[in-house]
């Protein structure tokens, strides 16, 4: 099973699934020969720049606190 | 035409299951990076210069040197230079290189060799800039938006809480106390000899 536990894997996996759906956009432009499938590509790209910015400072600061990178490490906030 | 696009999209696939699979976050991030290349030959292959462009600038460029830098905050201390000396052995490397090399390759060839586009041909930047700033001008400027927010909330999350001298001092002051049990005359003797 492949289940990632580090804040910082996590994050790049945000950023595969991001591309891919980026990916999807700009193929399907291509193959329509459509400008549209690269702007909305280009919206994702911002949305992830933006999100890794947030992603890392929380990041940072979850270190800071806890002294660990480990998601289950969080869990201590309950209902 | 055909074959660099199912050899880039080979070397985007592998890559990215190699990150996946990498216990090391640097590791990981290597692969990481060679697959944003990959997908961005990918991208060049099918008309899309613009954007291969930008997926190499922007992604593999900007978002990834963010990642190092944090991976570098938090993981070095003392024993930086050894675990520096530990990642540049070869078995390490050699990986994210080959991919890479049949990537640069591919480029070389296509930008002397091939013409971009795939079935219905490329997509000029001019088109792309007529519909981003025409229908979709809104999201331009929402976008700016997010940006603007991003920064705002990173700045936010990224502070460290300067302590103030009085709390600072204070704790100074109980810790010098306490190393020298507790006897308010001898406490802090040591001082000038470590503030310089």
């Amino acid at each position: 099973m492949l289940v990632r536990r580090n804040l910082i894997l996590v994050l790049m996996s945000l950023e595969v699934m991001l591309n891919a759906a980026g990916l999807a956009f700009v193929v399907a432009g291509a193959r329509w020969h459509q400008a549209d499938g690269q702007v909305v590509f280009l919206f994702i790209l911002a949305m992830a720049a933006a999100e890794v910015a947030v992603g890392l400072a929380l990041v940072m600061q979850i270190y800071r606190r806890f002294k660990s990178l480990d998601v289950d490490a969080l869990s201590e906030m309950r209902g | 035409m055909e074959l660099a696009f199912y050899i880039a999209g080979a070397v985007a696939v592998i890559s990215t299951i190699l990150m996946l699979t990498r216990l090391n976050v640097v590791h990981a991030l290597l692969y990481l990076i060679v697959s944003l290349l990959g997908v961005a030959v990918v991208f060049y292959t099918l008309g899309a210069p613009f954007v291969a462009a930008l997926e190499v600038i922007i992604y593999a460029g900007a978002i990834m040197v963010l990642f190092v830098f944090v991976v570098m905050m938090l993981n070095l201390g003392e024993h930086g230079a050894e675990l520096e000396k530990q990642w540049l052995t070869p078995g390490i490397w050699i990986g994210p290189v080959l991919l890479a090399g049949i990537l640069i390759i591919e480029v070389l060839y296509l930008v002397w060799g091939g013409t971009a586009g795939l079935g219905t041909g490329a997509l000029e930047p001019k088109e792309v800039a007529i519909v981003l700033f025409g229908p979709y001008l809104i999201g331009v400027e929402l976008a700016s938006m997010l940006l603007l927010a991003g920064l705002v909330g990173a700045y936010h999350l990224g502070f460290r809480k300067a302590e103030k001298p009085e709390i600072q001092h204070g704790r100074d002051t109980h810790e010098r106390r306490a190393a020298a049990g507790g006897n308010l005359v001898l406490a802090g003797t040591d001082r000038l000899a470590r503030t310089p």
